[in-house]
C-alpha cells in the first residue's frame, strides 16, 4: 500500500462524482427532504424527538451504502478493476480510496441532515451537536464500507441492490427506533448487540438527550470504528487479482 | 540491461478452464522479445483467455507462464506488462487525460507521460472530452494510451483494432511497430486475418491450441496459400478436430 495511489484513487473518485452534479445533490438533499417529511409527518406528537436522532444515522447510512456498492460494482463489471489489479495499486489502496472519497461526501451529507434537523425540523439536540455529527459521519462511513463488502458478493447489479434489504433493514428493524432495544425479545435482544447500526442510534440518542457521559458515546464510536475496519480489512481479501 | 535471450512469453503445457469448459488444455508457446507476435484465430478459441493468464488475471489448472523471466502476475511485472481489455477498460464519466492522470498516478509513472502517449494515440485535441462521449474508437485508444503509460516492456493487447477505421488501424500499426523497433515486445491478437501480414510473427490459434507458430512469409510458403486466411483454412485442414462429429464433412 501507498499513500499517494490511495490518495489517487479518491481524487479519481471525487472526480467522477463532480461530473456528474445531479447525484451530488440527490446525495445531499434526500436524507434532509426524508428527515423534513418525517418531522411534518409527526408535527403535533412528540414522537419526532425520540425517533429524529436515529433518523439521522438512518438515511445517510442507507443511501451511502446503496451508492458505495453500485459504484464499486460497475467498477468490476467495466474491467476497470481487473486492470487496475494488472497494475501495481495494492487492494488496499483501491478500497481506501473509495472509503476516503465516500467518507468525504457523508462528511458533507450528515452536516447537512444534522444541520437541516436542528435547525428546520427543530430536533432538540441536549448534548454536543459535534459529537452528534462526529457519530452520523462514523454511521455513514460504515455504510460505505458495508457497501464495498456487498459490491464483492453481487455479480449483477440486480443483486447488489437486493443487498439493501438484506443487510440494511434487519438493523432498522432490530435497532431500536420501532421498538427501544430493552423491550425486544431476549434472542433479538441480544443480536440487536451486535449489530453496528444499534450501536449508532443509541449514541445518537445517547446525544440528543444528553443522558450519558462522552465515554459511552466514545465506546459506541468504537464499535462502529470496528465494524469499519472490519469491513475494510474483509473486503480487501476479497478482491482478487486472479479471477476463474 | 534487458536480457534478450529469455522470451518475453514462455508458456508450457497450460490448461485452463472457464467455467465449466476447459478453453486451454496443454498450451506451449513461446513469444520473443522486441517484435509484434500477432495471435490470430476465430472468436472464442481461447485468445483472451491466454492474454489474461499471462498478465496474470487468470486463474489456471496448471502449467508454468513465464514473463520476462518472473512468473506471470508476480508484484514486479505490474510495472512492465501494459494490458489492454477487449472492451475499452476506461471511466466513461471522467475526462481522457483525468483517465490517464489516475493511472500515470497508479504506475508512478512521471508526468509528462500523459502527454506523450496521449500525442502516441493521436488524442491531444479530445483530452478535456469525457470519455463517455467519444466515439468506440476513440475510446479505445484512450484504453490504449493508458497501457502506454509507463513505457512497459511488454504490451498485451487484446483486440486493440477492432472497430477503427482503415486509416486508423494503418496508423495504429505503425505505433505497434515503432514500439517493437524501440525494444517493446507486443502480443497483439485479433480475429481478423488480414491483419496477420503486419505482424513480424503469427501465432495461429484454434480451439484452445496453437496451430502455426511462423512468420507471416513462413507460413504463407508452408501451406503452399498466397494470403492468411487461406493458410488458416489449409492449417485446419490438416488438423482436423478430434470430436465424433466430424463424419459430415
Amino acid at each position: 500500500m501507498n499513500p499517494q495511489r490511495t490518495l489517487a484513487t479518491a481524487g479519481r473518485v471525487l472526480s467522477q462524482v463532480r461530473h456528474d452534479p445531479r447525484t451530488i445533490v440527490l446525495l445531499l438533499v434526500v436524507p434532509s427532504l426524508l428527515i423534513g417529511l418525517l418531522a411534518w409527518i409527526f408535527s403535533d406528537t412528540p414522537v419526532f424527538a425520540t425517533i429524529g436522532p436515529g433518523m439521522i444515522a438512518l438515511f445517510p447510512f442507507i443511501v451511502m451504502f446503496l451508492v458505495t456498492s453500485i459504484t464499486t460494482l460497475r467498477e468490476r463489471r467495466t474491467g476497470t478493476l481487473e486492470r487496475l489489479l494488472s497494475m501495481p495499486l495494492g487492494k488496499g489502496d483501491l478500497i481506501l480510496g473509495y472509503t476516503l472519497a465516500f467518507g468525504l461526501l457523508a462528511v458533507a451529507q450528515s452536516s447537512v441532515a444534522v444541520a437541516f434537523a436542528v435547525w428546520v425540523c427543530g430536533l432538540e439536540i441536549s448534548g454536543s451537536i459535534w459529537l452528534l455529527l462526529a457519530v452520523a459521519v462514523a454511521d455513514a462511513v460504515l455504510g460505505t464500507t458495508l457497501g464495498l463488502l456487498a459490491s464483492a458478493f453481487a455479480r449483477t447489479e440486480f443483486q447488489v441492490v437486493q443487498f439493501m434489504p438484506a443487510l440494511v433493514f434487519p438493523q432498522i428493524l432490530l435497532g431500536g427506533i420501532f421498538l427501544p432495544r430493552e423491550q425486544l425479545p431476549d434472542v433479538l435482544r441480544a443480536i440487536s448487540d451486535w449489530l453496528p447500526l444499534s450501536h449508532a442510534i443509541d449514541a445518537l440518542q445517547a446525544v440528543a438527550t444528553d443522558s450519558q457521559d462522552a465515554a459511552y458515546v466514545g465506546g459506541e464510536l468504537l464499535i462502529i470504528g470496528a465494524w469499519i475496519v472490519g469491513a475494510v480489512v474483509l473486503g480487501s481479501v476479497t478482491l482478487r487479482r486472479r479471477t476463474p | 540491461m534487458v536480457n534478450k535471450s529469455v522470451p518475453a512469453v514462455e508458456v508450457t503445457d497450460l490448461h485452463v478452464r472457464r467455467g465449466k469448459h476447459p478453453v486451454l488444455h496443454g498450451l506451449s508457446v513461446s513469444v520473443p522479445r522486441g517484435v509484434v507476435v500477432g495471435l490470430l484465430g476465430p472468436s472464442g478459441c481461447g485468445k483472451t483467455t491466454l492474454l489474461r493468464t499471462i498478465v496474470g488475471a487468470q486463474v489456471v489448472q496448471s502449467g508454468t507462464v513465464t514473463v520476462l523471466g518472473r512468473e506471470a502476475g508476480s508484484a514486479s511485472l505490474r510495472h512492465r506488462v501494459g494490458y489492454v481489455t477487449q472492451d475499452a477498460s476506461v471511466y466513461d464519466d471522467l475526462t481522457v487525460r483525468q483517465n490517464l492522470q489516475y493511472f500515470r498516478a497508479v504506475l508512478g509513472a512521471p508526468r509528462s507521460d500523459v502527454d506523450r502517449v496521449l500525442a502516441l494515440t493521436d488524442l491531444s485535441a479530445q483530452a478535456g472530452q469525457l470519455v463517455g462521449s467519444l466515439s468506440g474508437g476513440q475510446r479505445s485508444r484512450v484504453s490504449l494510451a493508458g497501457a502506454l503509460l509507463g513505457s512497459p516492456d511488454l504490451l498485451v493487447l487484446d483486440e486493440p483494432t477492432v472497430g477503427l477505421d482503415p486509416v486508423l488501424r494503418v496508423e495504429l500499426w505503425t505505433l505497434f511497430h515503432q514500439l517493437a523497433a524501440s525494444g517493446t515486445s507486443l502480443l497483439v491478437s485479433s480475429h481478423v486475418m488480414d491483419e496477420a501480414s503486419r505482424c513480424d510473427r503469427l501465432l495461429l490459434m484454434r480451439d484452445g491450441e496453437i496451430l502455426a507458430d511462423d512468420t507471416p512469409k513462413g507460413l504463407l510458403a508452408a501451406t503452399g496459400t498466397s494470403d492468411t486466411e487461406g493458410a488458416f483454412l489449409a492449417l485446419i485442414a490438416q488438423h482436423p478436430l478430434a470430436e465424433p462429429s466430424g463424419s459430415a464433412s
